[in-house]
């Protein structure tokens, strides 16, 4: 059975299902999210003093530079399945990948400085939710690299028999990661730079 | 389909350029914390910069800039849930704000 609405559009919504769906997650996404950015700036209004230059702004800025280059290549891996040309989308996908794994390479590095230091979620408020907010962002990153490991693998077979269904999954990871890379923009100058 | 790829590779240049323009508020957003604002405008500056780069991944990125109205109407209400969620603060801590909140001091617990 054919699952329907994957590549033509529904009359009443004039848009694909899974687009439609993709965007209520990340509407869900975006009260997860936004309900820790309340906790913070709860915690932040309720605290008497508040630390400054605990991060590494420059790691800070060189994972903001990964996640928007990244964001790049990931629209680039869409519109070359757009221009028929598979082997573009390929290469694009796979420098996504690698990039998602450099900001967690970079994070492991963060994190790894702060625990030998002793400064774990238990040491402070600012690090409680400093890790709070970015371990759930790195978990979103991993999730991304999930889905993107997919479609560089057993998925991308797809491509041969529905290309353009194929090309419409790409849209929609696409959508997540650029989203995951939004909620960076954010998280950098709040924790890092505030 | 002929203008179909034209338009795409219209596309791309945009993607590129909206690429740079995010490295360069990037940049930007560092440089300006080096010259240490005051706490109140750096907050100000810094959360401009970053609402702006957002909105450009939004619309241009996730091609918010073109899409249907069902995906506004949901975003719409998401904004709305948002802000309730992000005032939220506000209404705990309205009758302090301004007030740090002190601990109690060890010998107002002693007399416990």
């Amino acid at each position: 059975m054919n699952i329907p609405y994957t590549v033509e559009t529904r009359p009443d919504t004039g848009l694909a299902n899974g687009k439609l769906g993709i965007w209520l997650f990340l509407a869900s996404e975006v009260m997860l999210f936004g309900a820790l950015f309340s906790s913070y700036i709860i915690l932040r209004m309720g605290s008497v003093e508040w630390p400054h230059g605990e991060l590494n702004v420059w790691l800070g800025a060189a994972n903001t530079v990964i996640l928007i280059s990244s964001s790049v290549t990931m629209v680039m891996a869409w519109a070359s399945l757009k221009l028929n040309d598979h082997g573009k989308h390929r290469l694009y996908l796979i420098l996504t990948f690698v990039l998602a794994a450099f900001f967690l390479v970079n994070k492991y590095f963060e994190y790894s400085g702060h625990l030998t230091r002793g400064e774990g979620p238990w040491h402070s408020t600012f690090l409680a939710i400093y890790f709070t907010l970015t371990g759930l962002h790195g978990l979103h990153i991993v999730g991304g690299m999930i889905v993107m490991g997919y479609f560089i693998g057993p998925g991308a077979k797809m491509w041969k028999t529905k290309p353009e269904q194929f090309t419409n999954r790409i849209e929609y990871t696409g959508l997540y990661w650029h989203f995951v890379d939004l909620v960076w923009i954010f998280l950098f100058p709040v924790l890092y730079l505030l | 389909m002929h203008s179909d790829a034209a338009e795409i590779k219209k596309s791309v240049r945009t993607y590129m350029m909206v690429g740079a323009a995010l490295l360069v508020f990037t940049a930007i957003t560092v440089a300006v914390n080096q010259i240490h604002l005051a706490i109140p405008l750096a907050i100000t500056v810094a959360l401009m910069i970053a609402t702006l780069k957002a909105s450009m991944v939004a619309a241009v990125f996730m091609h918010l800039s073109h899409e249907k109205r069902w995906i506004y109407w949901a975003l719409l209400l998401t904004a709305a849930f948002f802000v309730v969620l992000l005032s939220v603060p506000l209404l705990t801590v309205s009758n302090t704000i301004g007030k740090p909140i002190h601990a109690p001091s060890a010998a107002a617990v002693a007399e416990h």
